[in-house]
This record gives structure tokens, C-alpha cells and sequence, in this order.
């Protein structure tokens, strides 16, 4: 059994429940365990490092605290908490003098960060920590025929890390043909959703959803895989202001990858959290058969 | 005698956690605006306004729209040959100009960050439908509408709460906000 401090964030705690829902069953399903931050914090997303860089690591301290203390490295679904946390996690191991100021704003929740766990994206538990190999050993109804287009998006890949493969990386499209799936040649898999754009810069962040949409159709995809609840909101629930806005008809599901997971490993749908989508996934729900 | 910083170097200091190189080795091959998915909505492209900020043109790198348009993708950044975060820089702009309140009127950028912030520091958590005020402010009615639209279709869903969430230690959350800023009370 492996575990982990898992961080929801505040998209999966309504907005993205499908999200969380898929990925408690398919860790389940693989001896994963993720233990729920106890009163865990906003990481800040996207829009707090505009205002106050030092508050905005002083939150995510909070939550790498707590994961801390609860013994496990800290798995977030989101991309743009990972991201936060990832990087508040390393300035606090590499900066002393930061380490120092925040752990004395800390110390009014009783708190300290020592900085002794790694900060994982969920997709790398499934991709790196259980691997593929174990994962297909759980499959049942692969996926056969169905194409998906891999959506990356940004914070998932970038910044770099490491020296990781920031332009051409493959484990999405890995993962997808484990579940039996046919990745498709989708170009704009990492291009960005907009984020935050939707809010502040509306017809900026609709024309960037419009072209994603638009380069997972002419690649012919039956569902666009997401790996965060931002890029599967704007997708999702922006479509149908894109249709009106740009004169579109585009009608095509964008589920989360655990939701693609969980049923090639033969989950109800929904207990995968299907049926809440404002595109309907009933079509993909087929592709699901029992292996002979 | 002390001497005061440029404009670049202001600019420059402003970007504690960037690791990237200093902007003045930018040699303005232009591949961050080939990459920015935004560009063609900024009124001066991301090697433009790098080249803005060198030639100390405060003003009007003040009163661009460039960095309130990025979406911090940090496609700009992996790719920089000289190893510059562009994308790091829009957040240093972005803030400066919050301090120094030079947002051009109306802009709902800055009024978007500081409900946010606002939000959080209320909560611990944030909360959509507290943001809807920015809606109707700077976009009227109709686009709130259609905003109003998406925000009751995901109610009806259940995947928007009915009450903002809020974290149970929020006396401790706040104080500890307070030893990193000052507040006064509180
Ligand atoms: S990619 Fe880097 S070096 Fe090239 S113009 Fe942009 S900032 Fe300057
Ligand atoms: S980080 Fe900002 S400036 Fe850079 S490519 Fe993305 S949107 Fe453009």
C-alpha cells in the first residue's frame, strides 16, 4: 500500500467533484491510499502571485506542513496547485532565509515545514510510482477504438523541473494506451486553456479554447483527456459560449483521465462522477467492454 | 552619492522568485512572442516590451496591456534561449502596477486579483460566486448574464457550492497572514 497527503484544492471540492470521486476509486483500485489534508488551504492558483509572492508561499507552506506531519509526500490532482506547491516546496528547501520567515508566520498554527517530502502531480503516482506495468494488470474493459486526444495543457509540464522533456513528452499518451485507448496526433496538447483568462481577459481566453477545440476535432478525437479541473472547466463549460460566440457546433466530451481509467478498469460511471458533464460522456461509456 | 535604480532595474529587483537570467541579456530573437498563445491580443508582443523595459520606457510599459493578458503558461520560458522567465517578468509587472495603482481604468485584472486575494483571506478557501461582482463592474449586464448562465447550469449540476467554503483553523490562518503583512488588528 502506498499513501500519500493528498491535496484536493478548492475546484475538486464541488466544481471538479467528478475529478476527486474518479480518483479515490482508481487509486483504490491500484493500493494507492490518498489521506486528505487535514483543513487544508487555498494554494493561491493562478492569481495571488499578481498580488504578494511572499503570502502567496506563506499558503502553500501551510498545506506542506500539515502534509508533513501527517508522514507522506503530497500528491495534488491540479495542475496549477501542483505547480505552486512544487515550487513553494523547493524555493522553501533551497532558500533559508524564506524557510525562516515563513516558519515563524507558521508557528501561529502551530506548524513547521522541514521540507523532507516531494510534491507530486497525480498522473506521476499512476506514471511513475505504480507504473504501467501494474496498472494494465488492472484493466478490463480497455478502452479499444476510442480516440483520445491527450491534453497536457501547461503547468503540468512547465516550468521545467528537472531536465524533463518540456516539449515532446509522451506519458500521457502512454497512460491512454495502457487503458487500451488510441492517443491521437493532437497538436495543441500543450497549448494553454486560458486559465484564468476566462475571468479577466474573456475573448483572449475563449479564442484559446475555440483553437484547442478545433485541433482535437481535425485529429478526429472522440474526447479530450484532462489532468486538471481549470483546462476541463474551460473546455467543458466555456463549449457552448464558444458555439455562440464563434458560430462553432462543437459538442465533444472532455473528461478527467481517471474518469478514462476507472472505467477501463470496469467502475460504474457513476461512481467515476459521469453524468454531471454538461457535454454528455454517454457515447464514450460504449468503448468500455469487458475483455474476452 | 546613492543613485536611483532604472526602470529595468526596478523591474528587475521586483523579480524575487524568478531564477531566470537578467532581462538585459534578452538579444530579442522574438521566440517568446512566437510561442505566446496571446500574443496576437497584446498591444506590444513579449520581446517588445522586454526591449520597452531595457530602453527604460516606464510609461508606457505601465500603461501596456501585454502582461495582464498572460496566462502564465510559461511556454515563454522553457523556451527563451537566453533562459529568461517572461513569465515570471508579467508577475513582477503585474504587481508593480497593483502597488503602484497604474492599471488603466476598468481593467479587470487587478480588480480580479484583489477580490481573489481578498477571498482567500477571508476563507482560507476560494469561493466562485464571490467573484461575480467583477462581472458586473466591468463587463455588464449581458456578459454577466451569460456568465450567470454557466455559473446556474453547473448549480443545477451541484458542481457550484450553495455557501462558501471556509478552512476550520481560520483564527490560526489568519494570523499567521498577519506575520507576513502587517494588518494592524486582527
Ligand atoms: S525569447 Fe528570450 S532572448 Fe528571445 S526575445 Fe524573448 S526574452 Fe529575449
Ligand atoms: S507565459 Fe504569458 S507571455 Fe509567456 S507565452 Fe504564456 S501567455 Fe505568453
Amino acid at each position: 500500500m502506498r499513501t500519500y497527503s493528498y491535496f484536493p484544492g478548492c475546484s475538486l471540492e464541488k466544481m471538479a467533484m467528478s475529478y476527486h470521486q474518479s480518483a479515490m476509486q482508481t487509486t483504490n483500485k491500484i493500493g494507492v491510499e490518498l489521506k486528505e489534508i487535514e483543513d487544508w488551504n487555498c494554494c493561491g492558483a493562478t492569481t495571488y502571485f499578481h498580488v504578494d509572492e511572499l503570502l502567496a508561499y506563506t499558503l502553500v507552506a501551510r498545506n506542506l506542513a500539515i502534509a508533513e506531519k501527517m508522514g507522506h509526500d503530497l500528491v495534488a490532482p491540479c495542475s496549477a496547485c501542483y505547480k505552486n506547491t512544487y515550487f513553494g516546496s523547493a524555493y522553501l528547501k533551497e532558500d533559508q532565509d524564506l524557510s525562516d520567515h515563513i516558519n515563524y508566520a507558521l508557528e501561529a498554527d502551530n506548524l513547521h515545514y522541514s521540507g523532507s517530502i516531494e510534491v507530486k502531480h497525480l498522473m506521476e503516482v499512476f506514471v511513475d510510482d505504480v507504473g504501467l506495468e501494474e496498472i494494465k494488470s488492472k484493466i478490463t474493459h480497455p478502452l479499444e477504438g476510442l480516440r483520445v486526444a491527450p491534453y497536457y495543457g501547461c503547468q503540468i509540464v512547465r516550468p521545467r523541473k528537472d531536465h524533463e522533456d518540456v516539449e515532446n513528452p509522451q506519458f500521457f499518451e502512454d497512460l491512454m494506451s495502457t487503458v487500451g485507448a488510441d492517443p491521437v496526433d493532437f497538436t495543441y496538447r500543450l497549448r494553454c486553456c486560458g486559465g484564468s483568462l476566462i475571468i479577466t481577459s474573456r475573448e483572449a481566453a475563449l479564442s484559446l479554447v475555440r483553437d484547442l477545440l478545433q485541433s482535437a476535432v481535425y485529429s478526429d478525437a472522440d474526447v479530450i483527456a484532462t489532468a486538471c479541473p481549470l483546462c476541463q472547466t474551460n473546455l467543458e463549460c466555456y463549449q457552448m459560449t464558444v458555439n455562440r460566440e464563434f458560430g462553432t457546433d462543437f459538442s465533444i466530451p472532455i473528461m478527467y483521465f481517471t474518469q478514462l481509467l476507472g472505467l477501463s478498469m470496469g467502475l460504474p460511471p457513476k461512481k467515476l462522477g459521469i453524468g454531471t458533464e454538461f457535454v454528455s460522456a454517454d457515447r464514450i461509456l460504449t468503448f468500455a467492454k469487458e475483455k474476452v | 552619492m546613492a543613485t536611483k535604480p532604472s526602470f529595468s532595474e526596478e523591474v528587475s529587483n521586483l523579480m524575487h522568485a524568478s531564477h531566470g537570467n537578467p532581462l538585459k541579456t534578452c538579444v530579442q530573437c522574438g521566440t517568446c512572442s512566437g510561442t505566446c498563445p496571446v500574443a496576437e491580443f497584446m498591444d506590444h508582443t513579449p520581446r517588445c516590451l522586454i526591449g520597452m523595459i531595457n530602453a527604460n520606457l516606464k510609461e508606457e510599459v505601465l500603461e501596456s496591456n501585454t502582461f495582464w493578458y498572460c496566462a502564465s503558461c510559461f511556454h515563454c520560458t522553457v523556451r527563451c534561449p537566453k533562459e529568461i522567465d517572461i513569465a515570471g517578468l508579467m508577475y513582477s509587472l503585474k504587481r508593480y502596477s497593483i502597488w503602484k495603482h497604474t492599471y488603466p481604468e476598468g481593467a479587470i485584472g487587478p480588480v480580479f486579483s484583489e477580490t481573489f486575494v481578498k477571498s482567500i483571506l477571508r476563507s482560507g478557501r476560494s469561493y466562485e460566486p464571490v467573484l461575480a461582482p467583477t462581472y458586473i463592474f466591468s463587463y455588464g449586464v449581458r456578459e454577466f448574464l451569460n456568465e450567470a448562465h454557466t455559473a446556474t447550469n453547473l448549480m443545477l449540476k451541484g458542481r457550484l457550492p450553495v455557501l462558501p467554503p471556509r478552512i476550520k483553523r481560520l483564527e490560526n490562518f489568519k494570523k499567521m497572514a498577519n506575520k507576513i503583512i502587517p494588518m494592524g488588528g486582527a
